[in-house]
């Protein structure tokens, strides 16, 4: 168990240090400098401004100076606004973005599995058939497009919720449900395969003759077997979500972190840019090393010591 | 005995004797086969049709094959054609989709967001097919040392969040088509490289492979000749997989900001162009584009579900 945590740390690891570098490089490779503005500053102040941000450094030295200053979590300031640092601007975009992503995550898993479990148990039956195309559906219109019809209906034409911002929780419902039904219907769809397949299987036979009672047979035996998968692609479904976040925080205006990543790119803020990338990726990375662990810790059947590959 | 027998007949209702001849054994038919012998795609074929689901998405897709060469030709006006007086037009007869808000119309912007879409879609699984299918059959062909090395790479490639890679290297390169399908390929081709290895690995083993190493054939020769045709069927599914997370992408980036630039028209691009007018009820601005992209992801997505039952080999009928 040691050595499989430490193999997946080690991976983790050399994955965020690839991030981070090609970020570093890709940013160099842009021409000019981003101290270069269309107004002109006087030599010595350029100058000055390029030992501020430790730019007159050979490259090598910066990508030492880069990697501790991520190693001790500093990204620096930010260039096009002189009050912020990459630091402030997460510190106050992280809450906000990880309230809305774990309530995307929560409402996400509980009425996919919700969805796939009813789907299996009546398997070819109106539910099934109802909770597959809402699965369908929810994969194919994208978060944006269905966030702006949200907008259109619920807020505009129905005035159910409020269109925008971040504050009550009638403001969250329908970012989170924006952000939701995509990652919903992934886990629905899976869940039910999933539970089909579990379904057949003989444990589950021998539970309903000993005479469990059927919620018992379905909850405890066959849903435990029939949720590993959906453990499985967790990481990536944070990772689908993340992104998600840029756009549904730019539609509803809500001043999260995917916001001001947003808003860095359109300004060409490369410091930011560079910080939240390298933030988000370490986080991403962070939690499908933890999936991994807690993969291995619920099924028996993963030896968690290598065997190659995996 | 004789009468005996015939009481026996006549209770036998009114089956004529003849009927119970035996019947003559032909020596020469005894070995055809009566039902026609299907080949694998033939069948493919064949359980892809009885899937209704899948077949509307592949009808649309046509359809949308088709607009997308012929939509712009159909309509008389272009795609950047600003007519500074048609601004926000309804649907009408001259302007079947409306108008945006500088006066362009929607119908002809349209077709030209399926074609860039399309284009997207298909050079995204196009270029994920090419490396990750030479990449994946390397791979699962060598084995050992070599395998263990490349999936070490996969790995850590699969454990990066695509779309910021995308992001990335969009702010760097500035943003374009070309940009966008190369940023979608840096990354997408891992799914494919994992399946042809995890199918190559599968069949590797089997005599047919023996014969052409026994042969003296090439590692390039064995892969492309022996591996690949029978992995055929998995792959064409990450395709048509492959295709919809492409529209999805650049649709996504464009309504960002990072993809297709105005004049050109991206369905993301439209759709973001139309955001601020959900309050002033320009609806088919943001109906149009929306609809077609979920109408192309649904499509491929159905399609992709039915063509992975019809050539699913273990549902063979």
């Amino acid at each position: 168990m040691a050595r499989y945590i430490l193999k997946r740390f080690i991976l983790m690891v050399v994955t965020v240090l690839i991030i981070a570098t090609l970020t570093f490089f890709l940013m160099n490779l842009l021409p000019g400098s981003p101290l270069n503005e269309e107004r002109s500053t006087n030599e010595t102040v350029q100058r000055n401004l390029e030992a501020h941000f430790n730019l007159d450094e050979p490259l090598v030295v910066q990508y030492v100076l880069y990697l501790k200053s991520i190693a001790t979590f500093d990204f620096g300031p930010s260039i096009k606004q002189p009050t912020e640092t990459v630091n402030s601007l997460l510190g106050r975009g992280f809450p906000i973005s990880a309230e809305l992503g774990i309530w995307t995550i929560l409402v996400a898993v509980v009425s996919g599995i919700t969805l796939g479990v009813f789907a299996a148990l009546k398997h070819n039956g109106i539910i099934d058939y109802i909770a597959m195309t809402i699965a369908v559906l929810g994969i194919s219109i994208p978060n944006f497009v269905l966030a702006t019809m949200l907008i259109q209906e619920l807020a505009v034409n129905r005035g159910l919720f409020p269109a925008a911002t971040w504050s009550t929780p009638s403001h969250m419902v329908l970012p989170i449900l924006a952000l939701a039904t995509g990652p919903m219907a992934i886990i629905a769809r899976l869940t039910r395969s999933s539970m089909l397949e579990t379904l057949t299987q003989d444990y589950i036979k021998t539970a309903r003759a000993k005479g469990l009672s059927p919620v018992k047979v379905v909850v405890k035996h066959a849903l435990k077997n029939a949720l590993m998968p959906v453990v499985t692609i967790l990481g990536t479904l944070m990772a689908g979500i993340l992104t998600g976040t840029f756009v549904i925080e730019k539609i509803f205006a809500i001043p999260g972190m995917g916001k001001y990543f947003v808003q860095s790119i359109n300004q060409r803020d490369y410091p930011v840019i560079m910080g939240t990338t390298v933030f988000y990726s370490a986080f991403l990375v962070f939690m499908l090393f933890l999936v991994d662990i807690a993969y291995g810790l619920l099924d028996p059947r993963i030896k968690l010591h290598d065997e190659g590959g995996g | 005995m004789l009468p005996a027998t015939k009481q026996k007949k006549n209770n036998h209702s009114d089956i004529p004797d003849e009927w119970f001849q035996p019947k003559q054994r032909d020596e020469e038919q005894a070995e055809t086969v009566v039902r026609p012998s299907l080949s694998y795609w033939q069948d493919a074929w064949r359980r892809l049709r009885q899937n209704k689901l899948a077949m509307s998405g592949l009808i649309f897709l046509i359809f949308l094959g088709f607009m997308s060469i012929f939509g712009p030709i159909l309509s008389p006006h272009s795609v950047s054609d600003q007519i500074l007086s048609n601004q926000n037009q309804a649907p009408s007869s001259t302007h079947w989709f409306g108008t945006d808000d500088l006066g362009r119309d929607v119908f002809t912007r349209t077709w030209y967001g399926a074609r860039i879409s399309l284009f997207v879609g298909l050079m995204a699984a196009l270029i994920d097919f090419f490396i990750g299918v030479t990449y994946g059959g390397i791979s699962g062909y060598k084995g050992g040392r070599t395998d263990s090395f490349m999936m070490r790479i996969i790995e850590i490639l699969y454990g990066l969040p695509y779309l910021l890679v995308v992001i990335l290297l969009l702010v760097v390169m500035g943003p374009s088509l070309l940009t966008i399908i190369v940023a979608l390929t840096v990354t997408g081709w891992v799914g494919m490289a994992r399946i042809v290895r995890g199918q190559v690995l599968q069949i590797k083993h089997n005599e047919f492979v023996l014969a052409s190493q026994s042969f003296g054939a090439k590692t390039k020769r064995i892969i492309r000749k022996n591996l690949l045709p029978n992995t055929m069927g998995p792959i064409i599914v990450q395709m048509t997989l492959t295709v919809p997370t492409a529209i999805f992408a650049e649709a996504f980036l464009s309504f960002l900001g990072l993809g297709i630039q105005s004049p050109f028209a991206s369905w993301g691009v439209m759709a973001n162009d139309a955001l601020g007018t959900i309050l002033s009820g320009h609806w088919w601005r943001l109906f149009f584009p929306a609809f077609f992209i979920s109408a192309t992801m649904f499509a491929f997505n159905v399609l992709g579900d039915g063509l992975q039952d019809a050539l699913d080999p273990k549902l063979r009928r």
